[in-house]
């Protein structure tokens, strides 16, 4: 009778175990990895969804994205309040690094580190990736941030009540806290811009156009001819947040 | 039924009205029409003002300037990228004035030597030392016109 039971319990858990592998593997397939993947969710052919390209060799570091940003959105003038910022890095010769970013770009750069200490320096423009599995959504407990039709990531003033877990879900550091109005704050591809027709502040103030914005529902957009003609990479691609911020040029150096 | 359950049921019934009735008022207008958000709030924020105008609409009154300009190596730049934020200027232009930067600090932000700023990319110079007997860049160089050397 005991071998009896032993047997029978053993082709249960060999059934229970095929269906719990056949379950994760239909699931991986209708699910998978994407951190490169932006159309992984097949967007809507009728809307527009915005992705954004950024060629790190293009940049000059002038920081008149930062600043235009600024005026554009009526961010704080603090120096720890940026929408859109610029920061340095510079590969010393024995390997160590440092990472400068001194009021965001916003009054230039002064090179710290002694000329022939320096192995390499460029500036890395950073921004809201505009992820659309983005977990500063994921993490909102009311609702108040979300993802736009457009694959705009946008905070809705009236409903955030500023309990900043969105500020510390976002592995890119792209948000913050309002200080008078308490309630969360994020680049917003300038939506009211867009909507008129107008350019995000940044994208228009670039003189060097290392940034640019554009649609990937549409396959004659520019950001397509962008996106073929360079080597792009996410920041933190492990992480999986379907980041929409395409970088050329982005060192493995750069987080 | 037991009859605790049947001494229950009306209060539940009268609970989950409550929930419902308070779930009308409470959940706002436009919440859920595409999302777990206030659709409304988009139109919210596509509402807000525009600070920077655009080079079109500088374009409309300043049209000498932009047809030097467009064959110059500074065609590519944007008018408020030098000028500042010129939506109240094109609002009233008698009251709002934009600023004509042209110092060698300006200048420098782009043009400057820089170890981290490609040559490929832009012409830069060592604002410092270059040509010091005048203090401005604009003092020899047309913005609008790079080459065409003043005097």
């Amino acid at each position: 009778m005991g071998n009896e039971r032993i047997k029978d319990s053993r082709r249960n858990f060999l059934r229970k175990s095929a269906v719990l592998a056949g379950t994760l593997l239909v699931g991986s397939a209708t699910k998978p990895f994407t951190a490169m993947l932006f159309a992984a969710n097949e967007p809507d052919k009728f809307q527009k969804w915005y992705a954004i390209g950024i060629d790190i060799e293009k940049c000059i570091g002038c920081g008149m994205c930062a600043k235009a940003c600024k005026s554009e959105n009526d961010v704080p003038k603090d120096p720890f309040y940026y929408r859109s910022w610029v920061e340095q890095y510079t590969i010393k010769n024995d390997g160590s690094m440092s990472v400068e970013s001194p009021n965001g770009g916003i009054d230039g750069f002064t090179q710290s580190v002694p000329e022939e200490e320096i192995f390499k320096t460029f500036f890395v423009p950073k921004m809201c990736n505009h992820c659309y599995k983005s977990p500063c959504v994921q993490v909102c407990p009311v609702g108040a941030t979300f993802v736009s039709p457009e694959g705009v990531v946008l905070v809705d003033e009236k409903y955030c009540m500023g309990c900043s877990y969105c500020v510390q879900a976002c592995p890119y550091g792209c948000r913050y806290l309002h200080p008078e109005k308490k309630t969360a704050d994020k680049c917003t591809l300038c939506y009211h811009r867009l909507k008129k027709g107008l350019n995000p502040a940044c994208f228009e103030v670039c003189p060097t156009g290392a940034r640019i914005y554009g649609d990937l529902n549409d396959k004659n957009d520019k950001i397509h001819q962008f996106l073929k003609d360079h080597n792009t990479q996410v920041l933190k691609p492990h992480l999986n947040t379907g980041s929409k911020l395409f970088y050329n040029g982005l060192t493995s150096e750069v987080r | 039924m037991p009859p605790q359950l049947k001494t229950l049921l009306p209060f539940l019934a009268i609970f989950i009205c409550i929930f419902l009735v308070a779930r009308h008022f409470l959940v706002p207008e436009s919440f859920g029409k595409y999302g777990h958000y206030r659709a409304n709030s988009m139109d919210e924020i596509a509402a807000l003002p525009a600070v920077y105008a655009g080079k079109t609409v500088c374009i409309d009154c300043h049209d000498t300037e932009a047809a030097k300009l467009a064959s110059d190596k500074h065609a590519g730049l944007s008018c408020e990228v030098c000028h500042g934020p010129g939506a109240l200027h094109a609002d009233d232009p008698e009251k709002n004035i934009l600023p004509k930067p042209g110092t060698r600090e300006f200048c420098g932000r782009c043009h400057g030597i820089y170890l981290a700023r490609s040559i490929k990319v832009i012409n830069q110079i060592d604002i410092k030392t270059h040509n010091i007997e005048r203090e401005n860049c604009i003092d020899c160089h047309n913005p609008h016109a790079v080459w065409e050397m003043k005097e």
